[in-house]
């Protein structure tokens, strides 16, 4: 599961109205070579919730490879390094082994060879 | 001189040369997944006619496809993996910076799924999940494409989203029961430029499906139509409709595709 993934998920438990950012807990990940695409890297920018990618690389023990809080979109087309260390964040980390955690319920959703598992329990429908 | 091209005056090494790079070429160059880097599980469906006829309906619109450059594919029931591997390569050359996500209920389906893309050298992300439970809020209005080949068979209803490989193709009644729930959850998900194909057969009453999709304001056209000895198939492709005002020439096949479900699907139901 890469990160731009956990960006994009929220629990889906009835009734839940704080589900996101799903805390992120990592026992495994492995870094793997995405080809840079910046005009990708540009378009998905607005979409990203800053502080969730923040979380999720920390929870990794990345905590210089983004700042703290969101750069102005100009330093998209002015800087070379930051473009990078988002591509880094976003696509080339993935989460082995691990959990995602509801920040409302406390309810674990595994994660198991890189696929987290969102299926939920009868009573949670 | 004469130097038009004759096989037969090469010299034998030259003959398997050529043949051998022929075959890795021609390996190298396979626009979709291959049967045998397909990975299987008992309880996880195999490609069959209608994965092939999905597949064929995107190589058919493959041009189309790499004129639109999406951004965000997702496909709904991965299953084996075979469909989103397929899209995934035959849009890698023109589309490289777009993601994939492949979903799938069976946890057995989403892990054959990741074995299929590995073994192709494509990736996608992989969520077990109900349809696209959880991935709905965030992603609404990002997906440029979007994949289905639902579970169509007319069965009881308690069959219906069972474990295993049953949730592949148990539909209820008229096979509907999953398709009806899929159609919002796309209209959801689309992008204002995204399309949508997904695999229908005779008895889900298609005309009924363009309808409640052209409700929405959603075009549609017939991409593949196959008849097999059990089933007929249809791969049916939807977009917004405004899109179609902007005029943007890719539409010449289309045809009135409601008249054609009056004149040929009426004895169906």
């Amino acid at each position: 599961m890469r990160l731009l993934t956990h960006n994009m998920l929220a629990c889906n438990i009835k009734g839940v109205t704080n589900g996101y950012p799903l805390r992120l807990e990592a026992e495994k990940w492995v870094e793997k070579e995405v080809n840079f695409n910046a005009d990708f890297l540009r378009s998905v920018f607005p979409k990203i919730e800053w502080p969730a990618l923040v979380g999720a690389v920390r929870a990794l023990g990345c905590h210089d490879l983004l700042p703290q809080d969101a750069p102005n979109p100009s330093a998209l087309d002015s800087d070379d390094d930051f473009l990078r260390r988002f591509h880094r964040a976003l696509l080339q980390l993935h989460v082995e082994e691990g959990a995602l955690v509801c920040p409302e319920t406390g309810r674990r959703f595994p994660i198991s060879k890189g696929i987290p598992n969102m299926l939920l329990h009868e009573d949670e429908v | 001189m004469d130097h038009s091209f004759d096989v037969n005056s090469l010299n034998p090494d030259m003959i398997d040369k050529k043949r051998s790079n022929k075959l890795a070429s021609s390996k190298m160059l396979s626009n979709i997944a291959q049967i045998p880097l397909v990975s299987q599980h008992p309880e996880v469906y195999e490609p069959c006619d209608d994965s092939f006829a999905l597949v064929d309906a995107l190589l058919a619109d493959r041009t189309n496809l790499l004129n639109l450059q999406p951004r965000f594919c997702m496909e709904v029931g991965c299953g084996s993996g075979y469909v989103i591997a397929s899209l995934a390569i035959m849009l890698h050359q023109g589309c490289s910076g777009a993601q994939y996500f492949a979903t799938d209920i069976n946890p057995q389906a989403a892990e054959t799924t990741a074995s299929t893309l590995e073994a192709h050298g494509v990736h996608a992300e992989i969520i077990c999940t109900d349809l696209a439970s959880g991935l709905r809020k965030r992603l609404a209005g990002m997906m440029d494409v979007i994949v289905v080949n639902p579970p169509y068979v007319p069965t009881p209803e308690e069959e219906v989203g069972c474990e295993g490989i049953t949730a592949s193709w148990a539909g209820g009644e008229n096979g509907r029961k999953v398709i009806d729930r899929i159609l919002p959850i796309v209209h959801s998900l689309l992008s204002e430029k995204g399309w949508f194909y997904m695999v229908t057969l005779t008895a889900n009453n298609p005309s009924q499906i363009c309808s409640m999709m052209r409700e929405m304001g959603y075009a549609s056209r017939i991409v593949v139509q196959r008849s097999t000895e059990e089933e007929s198939l249809h791969i049916i492709k939807f977009w917004r409709e405004h899109m179609e005002k902007k005029g943007s020439g890719s539409w010449i096949s289309q045809f009135p595709l409601l008249s054609f479900w009056r004149s040929s699907g009426g004895s169906s139901s």
